[in-house]
């Protein structure tokens, strides 16, 4: 019943706008159809100063309004952000400056310029004075902006600092898995084919590699060192995912068959961002940026940044993954050996 | 007298008019006319209108995925009445969700923006201004529509099927588009994607170089390619544009469809899904982007340029004041047709590009915000001194222009690569694109429709209608799209069903209410304008002789009678003496390019 009468509201607002328009229209043919485009136009004129000031006002309280909410008044939480913020401050500067001055002159040349009978148009074709001017100082500040964005993505995307953990992260869907390299620092070559969950493989490790003896697998959480940089290496076992990472600045797409990598140096530990946000709830989160299935919103991955000591005590409590999956297919022998053996005495008997 | 012959001054000179235009013309029956017909004019009426009804579809499907983002925790009973199993309960079923949006994004982008624009105005402008008799090859023309209709047939079908359209994203990344294990829509949804684009692009292939021919081959006496209006060189670049890139989305379909169908591995490799293990090896999903932002990036200029052009036309006339720098303006476009080519990578920034290719495709694409930086300063310096007209179209080309200038400084942003790496996939790039291609084109379109109306219908729209159409419509865009850019700075990433489980998102619940509240109000007031359209088709008030060219425009277009017949011109087509562009000159308002120089005539360079 109340959709009825939302669909007859709706409805009938459209008839009586049209009503008034259609009435419109029979006026100003009788009134005589140049005076009333010329009252059409003042009002258009005055609305268009009027959409300037309301616009720039509501900029304004748009900014008072989410500023707050976004991550720029915090600051990044990774030194690599830091410098991606000054580009960021830089670029609003830059745009900000344009954007203001002309949407500004759009709307006063069409508030000022609206049809008057005092005024005759310029006859006014081309200045090359004016279009050198306009093509020249667009092409040195996007040069600056250039020069400035290039000497940062090239830092990034050089290789990580030689003293960087080492993680793997796996996306597929719906959900991350970190790989640690253990001990020896180097991470166990993978072959996908031998991906077999069954036998606590999920991430198809090889176990004849040696140095995938030492690794640690873990889901979903990842822990860090704060004021360490941390390079990951990123995977995708079956669609492409993407690792976002809003409060460090960084992303990275993860793409079956080939490896990505990524790196940055968290400054704050998660306890010290709750402080700085005021937000007790505040967790890093790895957000999956690349459309994914239809469990792509819910595909969360978590970041603990945490002190040395703390990061030691949780490491020490975390078993290599060789060994749990060499338990783990022991104990599938051991059960299938029951099982025959059972089902051998049920046959003799 | 009552009411309709108030409006209706004259019905008898314009009925005898419209005889003596036919007279020449062999009887044609309602389905050559109508259906199967070889007029340009008409062939654009069947875009536009098709093109209308689905930005209808379209623009509904964002409404109901706003009422998921808006209300995530509330069900909608009504949802389930007209979508049924896929809103159980009156709640949108996620894999229907990003069905929706998938489909949002194809039929803006293909159906609405691409041939419902060009389609539109190529056909009808590219003949009546440069002065031809119909397109170069009118079977071909009539062909494009057909196989956009059979394409778009095959799209509408595609939503309902048992497993739902294609719901990848429209821009079908695999491996997710091409395992049928992936998600519900990458079963038979994805094949009906990928055989209606492929007629798709074959009518964009037909229409292309139809357009093209046209403008090089068909021009009249006097019309050098220097004294064409700003619309046709837009349409023109739009056409180039479309031809070199649109096969190579073609071959990227058909590499996708062996990959699905034929056990190929263009894009696959080392995949398990579902605890499948495939066997493909050795591919790479990001060819297919490479060969689908090929494409996709000229794709976005394919939408805009016809934007540009109508709005450069529409500016000029209602400014009563010539353009300025038109040299400057075919430059421009043609820096950007050219550019457009050589930025597609910028869309791949974070997808482990090698990152010294990257670095140049920043230059190139912050290098591509000079042309356009030269456009909005021409079309600003063309309104200044000017004596505007605010006429419905008129509004909408300076609402063009202000969206152009919102949404294409936000590319400067998004361009830069390091800035990317934060800003990639998020709610700002929504914003970005939106802004810039998706409302600031809409607006060139109805800017387009409001002036060439009375030439397609001989008759005229209500202003009233139209002015309340523009203003609720450009206060709404920016309601809409202006806070998405706090969401973006925020880290907030597009296709998601549902932020509440997250705490670095969860804040803007608020806001995005807000949001979904103003798209389904500015969507219903698109009602306004359709509602218009077609009853001004009809009892719009009709074009007198002497009112013959309302907007009083130098084009050629307006020479023809109130309704030109198949060859547009009575007679001898006209000869063209001067550029378009000629308002204000000496003292006089406007001087139609068919008038030839006078002797006393001041001379402005470039004639």
């Amino acid at each position: 019943m109340n959709n009825f009468f939302l669909i007859a509201i709706v409805v009938l607002v459209f008839v009586v706008i049209f009503q008034i328009s259609k009435a419109s229209e029979y006026v100003s043919v009788l009134k005589g159809e140049e005076k009333s485009r010329k009252q059409n136009n003042k009002i258009n004129g005055f609305l268009m100063i009027g959409f300037l000031i309301l616009g720039l006002i509501g900029v304004w309280w748009c900014n008072e309004l989410f500023y707050p909410k976004t991550l720029l008044p915090i600051g990044s939480a990774s030194l690599e952000g830091k410098s991606i913020d000054t580009l960021m401050w830089i670029t609003i500067g830059v745009t900000g400056f344009i954007f203001f001055l002309t949407q500004i002159l759009l709307f006063w040349f069409s508030f000022k310029y609206q049809e008057s009978t005092k005024r005759k148009s310029l006859y006014f074709t081309h200045n090359n004075k004016l279009e050198l001017i306009w093509t020249g100082i667009p092409a040195i500040v996007l040069t600056v902006l250039v020069v400035f964005g290039l000497k940062y993505w090239f830092k990034f995307t050089a290789d990580a600092p030689k003293n960087s953990q080492l993680i793997e992260i796996t996306g597929h869907q719906f959900g991350w898995e970190m790989r640690y390299p253990g001990k020896d620092g180097v991470l166990g070559r993978k072959n996908y084919k031998l991906t077999d969950p069954a036998k606590g493989n999920p991430l198809g490790v090889d176990w004849d590699d040696a140095a995938s003896h030492d690794d640690i697998h873990v889901a979903t959480t990842m822990h860090v060192v704060v004021n360490k940089p941390v390079k990951l290496v990123i995977n995708s076992q079956d669609v492409i995912h993407d690792v976002g990472l809003p409060q460090f600045r960084m992303k990275m797409d993860a793409v079956p068959g080939t490896p990505t990598t990524l790196w940055f140096t968290p400054l704050y530990t998660t306890k010290q961002m709750q402080e700085k946000t005021g937000n007790p709830d505040f967790t890093y989160e790895i957000s999956c940026d690349q459309m994914c299935g239809k469990g792509h919103f819910t595909m969360r991955g978590v970041i603990v940044v945490e002190t040395q000591k703390e990061f030691n005590a949780w490491m020490i409590k975390q078993r290599p993954e060789y060994i749990k999956a060499k338990a783990m297919i022991a104990a599938q022998t051991t059960d299938s050996l029951k099982t025959v053996a059972l089902e051998n005495n049920q046959a003799h008997q | 007298m009552n009411n309709e012959e108030v409006l209706h001054e004259q019905p008898l000179v314009v009925h005898d008019l419209g005889h003596s235009a036919h007279e020449h013309h062999h009887k044609q029956s309602f389905i050559t006319k109508y259906i199967f017909s070889q007029d340009h004019k008409m062939v654009s009426k069947q875009f536009l209108i098709t093109g209308i009804i689905w930005a209808v579809i379209g623009g509904l499907f964002s409404v109901i995925f706003r009422l998921q983002l808006g209300y995530p925790d509330q069900t909608f009973p009504f949802l389930e009445d007209i979508l049924g199993r896929w809103a159980k309960g009156g709640r949108l079923d996620t894999e229907f969700y990003y069905a929706l949006v998938t489909m949002h994004g194809t039929i803006l982008v293909f159906f609405v923006l691409t041939a419902g624009l060009s389609g539109t105005f190529a056909n009808f402008l590219i003949p009546l201004q440069i002065g031809a008799r119909d397109m170069a090859a009118p079977f071909l023309n009539m062909l494009s529509y057909w196989f956009f209709f059979a394409a778009s047939v095959l799209m509408f079908s595609s939503l309902f099927l048992q497993t739902g359209p294609a719901s990848g994203g429209w821009t079908i990344y695999p491996p997710l588009s091409a395992l049928r294990d992936a998600m519900d829509g990458s079963k038979t949804g994805m094949d009906m994607w990928l055989a209606s684009m492929a007629l798709f692009i074959v009518s964009q292939l037909l229409a292309g170089l139809n357009y093209i021919t046209t403008v090089l081959n068909l021009r009249t006496k006097g019309m050098y390619m220097t004294r064409m209006p700003l619309t046709i060189w837009g349409l023109f670049f739009t056409a180039v544009l479309g031809v070199l890139s649109f096969p190579v989305l073609l071959s990227a379909v058909i590499l996708l469809l062996f990959d699905r169908h034929l056990g190929t591995s263009f894009y696959l490799s080392d995949i398990v899904i579902q605890g499948k293990i495939l066997p493909n090896e050795g591919g790479s999903p990001i060819l297919f982007q490479h060969l689908f932002w090929f494409l996709g990036h000229p794709e976005v200029y394919i939408i805009a340029l016809p934007a540009m052009g109508i709005a450069s036309e529409v500016i000029s006339t209602n400014s009563r004041k010539p353009i300025f720098g038109y040299m400057a303006m075919v430059g421009s476009f043609f820096a950007i047709a050219i550019l457009s080519f050589m930025v597609w990578a910028h869309h791949m920034f974070v997808t482990g590009m090698n990152p010294f290719l990257g670095s140049f495709f920043v230059l190139l694409t912050l290098l591509i915000a000079v042309p356009s930086a030269i456009k909005v300063f021409n079309w600003l310096t063309t309104l200044w001194k000017g004596n505007i007209h605010f006429t419905p179209a008129m509004l909408f080309a300076i609402g063009f222009v202000s969206l152009f200038i919102s949404g294409g400084l936000t590319g400067i942003w998004l361009g830069n690569s390091t800035l990317d790496l934060h800003l990639h996939d998020t709610y700002f790039v929504i914003a970005h694109f939106h802004l810039v291609m998706g409302v600031a084109s809409m607006f060139g379109m109805f800017a387009g429709i409001y002036h060439w109306f009375p030439k397609m219908f001989g008759r005229l729209m209500n202003n009233t209608l139209a002015y309340i159409h523009f203003w609720v419509t450009i206060v709404g865009a920016y309601l809409i799209f202006w806070p998405m850019h706090y969401e973006g700075l925020a880290g907030m990433p597009r296709r998601y069903y549902d932020y509440s489980n997250w705490e670095s998102f969860k804040m803007f619940g608020g806001l995005n209410e807000f949001i979904s509240v103003v798209a389904a109000i500015v969507f219903f007031t698109q009602f306004l304008f359709i509602f218009n359209f077609f009853y001004s088709i009809f009892k719009g008030r009709k074009l007198t002789e002497k009112n013959k060219n309302p907007w009083k425009s130098n084009t050629l277009e307006w020479t023809t009678p109130i309704h030109p017949g198949h060859g547009n011109w009575v007679g001898e087509i006209p000869e063209v003496h001067r550029w378009p562009y000629d308002y204000g000159k000496d003292g006089r308002d406007f001087i139609p390019q068919t008038e030839p120089i006078g002797a006393d005539e001041s001379s402005h360079a470039g004639q």
